[in-house]
């Protein structure tokens, strides 16, 4: 039985009003993913308790870790007659029990739509002699009702510059870049501090998740896990020689206000997923080392061409749908158009002016084959009635664990990329960035095709050596 | 009451007292946090007076959330759209509001349904919303509303449209009902509201209540078509990893007719029907008590109470059952039931029960999860030495006798009591005195006596557990096995302790009735047993 049976294969008109089966969520746990990302930090969601139990229950769930956020708990009292009370209750109280270093609090529809503003309240806190002595409260504001996830992502990371950046020395510090990595996995970030290590350069990474949300079992649970970038580090941001911001849209707004407030001059870049992108990358921290690029990296571009080389033919032509987040999507157009494959449909729920532009540019002479939608009503059930509709359906099927439904009901092979995934593991320990990542990514999709094709070939042509 | 030899104790090596572990859990909070937590952290005394009558400790249940303390509660909106509403599958449920909330309850709570062909309508594997923007907050999101269920309408036609506000709909004053009335009279489908904002009540169980207000108020009485002579319903059943699944199928093998399920595995249909069965079995009283009570007051259905979780209990609520209907014939199918149904428990115990015996299990979830389990505990011979509600209320906890007593405060007041009087037509007093004379023979109506009466003299009883709270009960008692949800998961775990999940089964299951019994004996044995445990500490480290 078909598990998404009421998808009809034609678009009778387009809906204007109705979003079903989304391509993106909401503001506030892009701000508490971001906020996990700072030593000893708890996030704090203003509004009702649900939002709260929501991002952190899908957070879990992806990562299979704990993720602790507080909460204020809204009431309908609270709702009338403003959140400061329990923003200030909750400040003592997370103090009192939890002891971080820094609450990052961010809004969600319920506290924007009331109007409170939390600057006066945690002044108001600070006045009352609530944050004790080297504690901090920051905040950044997430109305749910704009942009997306990756835009509450955007928003807690400037926040992470616009509170705690300083430019205190003379000049800046040569040799050390600031690297802002974007909406990706613990792993991924793991990866990215190891290439600019291995490029000899020092670097401030953030937020950086990676030894957060990727904590070993010892038996006791560190309600701070030792990973995060600490206050010090993102204050020294300031002094640093440059910013790399890997996607505009998660990692940009930071970059420029780092630049704007510090006079850190910045680049951003794609996310580094593919080959394109990681020379990209690699290309632009070689400004900051004299232009040395070391053996190893050399040899992990090689062996990802190599890898490209050996199986060529199992991508070739063959064509891919994808959803997700636009940092992400046009990174993975990128790649798969490394390999000629085709990405054919691509949508996302996520605003941004320049995504269609990006994709353009990536897709280059094949843009009319491909095609996609961005925005309101720009969602998988749309994308699933073009697949449907299309006698040549997509030999591919990238995005979060919700491409399951349409996978099983159209038999198509599903990589799972993006966030969330519930459904499987691996995407939390191994990276899908640099040349590395490129290997693991291409490595998924050869694994779908192949065992696609063992579990559909007739005896006769059923191959030992593929 | 306990004796020397089977006193309680929180370790075996008795080093702590539920005293001291209540001492240690309040003395850390800020006067103000503490004064409301004293309340909710209790040790449950059981005091008998001079006749036996055995009283408990009042407990402070269904009160706020102290803000900051990183609770284990969901909001309103998600007790009703999530909960109540989710498990049904021919109604398009519609979140207004912004993106996220109609995102995260998309597919994640495990309720299982089955349509019995292709043709047959199921909307659960999508998620519809009106993905508000600023302007729709600015200039009202009535208008937005509208369109969306006429898009919805015109793609699936569905029976029924349903309406769930999230936090801004009520702020900005957008009168779903109002646009639900008009969409039914213009599409002549039934269309109906809830105006379920995460904000009001303090937890997920104001929005029990507000969707058993709504379909009690919209769906239920809408089809008077009769029903066989053994005909209930089963209340307060979410049909989590399949439970409804095998109840139904004992239901069906003892004969009797199963109307609706409140709402695992459901229909429209079968609400609009539901005031036509002869008996309400309820399972989960917290969450779906009040269509009981308002099916009672309208048509004169008697209810019950009953429990599918654990196989003496289900047993037991199957023989609840033909006793209420005193017939011959359903007793003989009740005992044919349970009888091919526990040579495979008996089994199963005689195997599971040695591994598991004597080891302690604390059950912090729910509004009766937390009390059914520890049937299954108790039928591995475990100890359940701590447990509480997440969202339940003191009458889950005491027993029904104290309703008449509950303080009905800001938050509750502000909840819709629906006013019911008894249907002039369709009042069944044929069932009402039915109900009396089986009272009169001893059948008990409308009682729950709550999960403090079963447990021991001086466990923890502990409501709106928070994490500061079970990360010390943990490091000071270190259970055998944790039973919460997937945000207290991995942090029980990280210290070294299985935690089993009772809201989603760890995506396991099914564990009501019989079988399910026997798989929650096999999940129990794994886990408590499981090799990883004694791996943590590594070999270069002094033990």
């Amino acid at each position: 039985m078909t598990l998404l049976r009421h998808t009809p294969a034609e678009e009778t008109a387009r809906r204007e009003a109705l979003t079903v089966n989304p391509a993106k969520t909401c503001q506030p746990i892009g701000a508490m993913y971001a906020a996990l990302g700072i030593h000893r930090c708890l996030p704090h969601s203003h509004g009702s308790q649900g939002c709260c139990a929501y991002h952190r229950s899908t957070l879990s769930r992806h990562y299979k870790e704990p993720a602790m956020a507080g909460t204020s708990s809204f009431t309908e009292g609270s709702s009338v007659f403003g959140g400061q009370s329990n923003l200030l209750a909750a400040i003592e109280n997370i103090f009192t029990l939890y002891d971080p270093d820094v609450i990052a609090v961010h809004t969600t529809c319920l506290s924007e739509t009331i109007g409170d503003d939390i600057p006066q309240i945690a002044e108001a806190a600070a006045d009352k002699g609530l944050i004790p002595e080297g504690k901090r409260v920051i905040h950044c504001n997430t109305p749910s009702y704009v942009g997306a996830h990756t835009t509450g992502f955007s928003n807690m990371t400037k926040a992470m510059v616009d509170y705690f950046a300083e430019a205190k020395a003379d000049e800046k510090a040569a040799g050390r870049v600031n690297l802002i990595p974007g909406w990706v996995e613990p792993a991924d970030i793991a990866e990215l501090k190891r290439l600019v290590a291995l490029m000899g350069l020092d670097c401030i990474t953030f937020p950086d998740t990676s030894g957060v949300l990727d904590a070993p079992l010892t038996g006791a649970h560190e309600m701070y896990p030792g990973g995060g970038t600490t206050v010090d580090e993102l204050t020294a941001a300031g002094d640093s020689a440059h910013t790399i911001a890997l996607g505009p849209i998660c990692s940009g707004a930071a970059a420029k206000a780092l630049q704007a407030k510090c006079n850190v001059p910045q680049t951003t870049l794609p996310l580094p997923i593919g080959l394109h992108a990681t020379d990209r990358f690699v290309m632009k921290l070689r400004e900051f080392n004299g232009g040395h690029v070391p053996a190893e990296i050399a040899a992990e571009r090689g062996r990802l061409l190599d890898l490209i080389t050996d199986m060529h033919q199992y991508f070739y032509g063959k064509t891919a749908a994808l959803w997700g987040d636009p940092d992400q999507l046009v990174s993975l157009s990128e790649l798969l158009m490394s390999v000629d494959m085709l990405p054919k449909y691509v949508v996302t729920g996520t605003p941004g002016k320049k995504f269609i532009k990006r994709m353009g540019e990536v897709l280059g002479d094949r843009a009319h084959d491909c095609r996609v939608e961005q925005g309101s009503c720009a969602d998988m059930f749309m994308m699933h009635q073009w697949i449907k509709a299309d006698p040549a359906k997509v030999d591919l099927l990238i995005g979060n664990t919700y491409g399951k439904y349409i996978a099983r009901d159209e038999d198509i092979p599903f990589v799972r990329h993006g966030f969330p995934i519930l459904d499987r593991i691996g995407h939390q320990h191994m990276p899908t960035v640099g040349y590395r990542g490129a290997i693991r990514l291409l490595e998924q999709i050869l694994n779908a095709f192949l065992d696609r094709q063992d579990r559909d070939a007739p005896e006769a042509s059923f191959e030992l050596t593929m | 009451m306990s004796t020397e030899t089977d006193a309680f104790s929180l370790t075996p090596d008795q080093a702590v007292t539920s005293e001291s572990v209540r001492d240690d859990l309040l003395k850390v909070y800020p006067k103000k946090a503490r004064r409301k937590r004293e309340k909710q952290v209790l040790v449950n005394r059981k005091e008998a007076d001079g006749d036996g009558v055995v009283s408990l400790p009042q407990v402070g249940a269904n009160v706020r959330t102290i803000p900051g303390i990183i609770s284990q509660r969901g909001c309103t909106y998600a007790g009703c759209k999530g909960v109540i509403l989710g498990p049904t599958r021919d109604i398009v449920n519609i979140t207004h509001g912004p993106i996220g909330c109609g995102f995260y309850s998309w597919l994640t709570r495990r309720n299982q349904t089955q349509a019995p062909t292709d043709e047959h309508d199921n909307f659960m594997t999508y998620a519809f919303s009106t993905d508000m923007q600023d302007e729709n907050i600015i200039f009202g999101g009535e208008k937005k509303l509208r369109a969306a269920i006429q898009e919805a309408y015109d793609l699936f036609k569905p029976k029924a449209i349903a309406v769930f506000s999230t936090c801004p709909v009520g702020l900005i004053g957008d009168d779903v009902h109002q646009v639900a009335a008009e969409m039914k009279e213009k599409l002549g489908v039934n269309i109906f509201a809830f105006s379920c904002e995460g904000y009001k009540g303090v937890s997920q169980s104001a929005g029990h209540h507000i969707a058993n207000n709504q379909i009690f108020k919209h769906v239920i009485g809408e089809d008077d078509t009769s029903r066989g002579k053994w005909s209930v319903n089963l209340m307060g059943e979410y049909n989590i990893g399949g439970d409804a699944f095998l109840i139904e199928d004992l239901l069906e093998r003892c004969g009797i007719d199963l109307v609706a399920t409140f709402s695992g595995n459901s229909t429209y249909d079968q609400f609009a029907n539901s005031h036509m069965a002869e008996l309400n079995c309820v399972m989960c009283h917290r969450s779906i008590n009040y269509v009981a009570d308002m099916i009672e007051t309208k048509y004169g259905t008697p209810w019950i109470k009953v429990n599918f979780i654990g196989a003496k209990a289900t047993a037991k609520s199957l023989r609840k059952i033909a006793e209420y209907f005193d017939d011959d014939e359903l007793t003989q199918n009740v005992e044919r039931v349970i009888s091919e149904e526990y040579p495979a428990v008996f089994e199963a115990q005689k195997k599971h029960k040695p591994r598991c015996e004597g080891k302690r299990a604390m059950l912090f979830v729910g509004g009766s999860r937390a009390h059914h389990y520890q049937e299954l505990f108790a039928e591995l011979g475990m100890k359940t030495i701590a447990a509480g509600y997440e969202f339940a209320h003191r009458d889950d906890y005491e027993g029904r006798n104290v309703i008449p007593d509950i303080k009905v405060d800001a938050d509750s007041r502000n909840i819709e009591e629906l006013h019911v009087d008894p249907d002039p037509e369709r009042y069944d007093h044929g069932r009402h005195n039915q109900a009396l004379a089986r009272a009169s023979d001893g059948v008990a109506f409308k009682e729950y006596d709550g999960l403090m009466a079963d447990m021991p003299d001086r466990a923890l009883v502990i409501d709106d557990i928070n994490h500061w709270e079970s990360d010390l009960l943990i490091k000071k008692i270190k259970p055998d096995i944790f039973c919460a949800g997937i945000k207290e998961k991995y942090v029980v775990q990280k210290m070294g302790v299985p935690c089993k999940q009772l809201h989603s089964y760890d995506y396991g299951g099914p564990y009501a009735g019989f079988r399910g019994a026997i798989n929650f004996y096999e999940e129990i044995d794994r886990m408590v047993n499981a090799k990883v445990w004694s791996m943590v500490t590594p070999p270069w480290e002094d033990a």
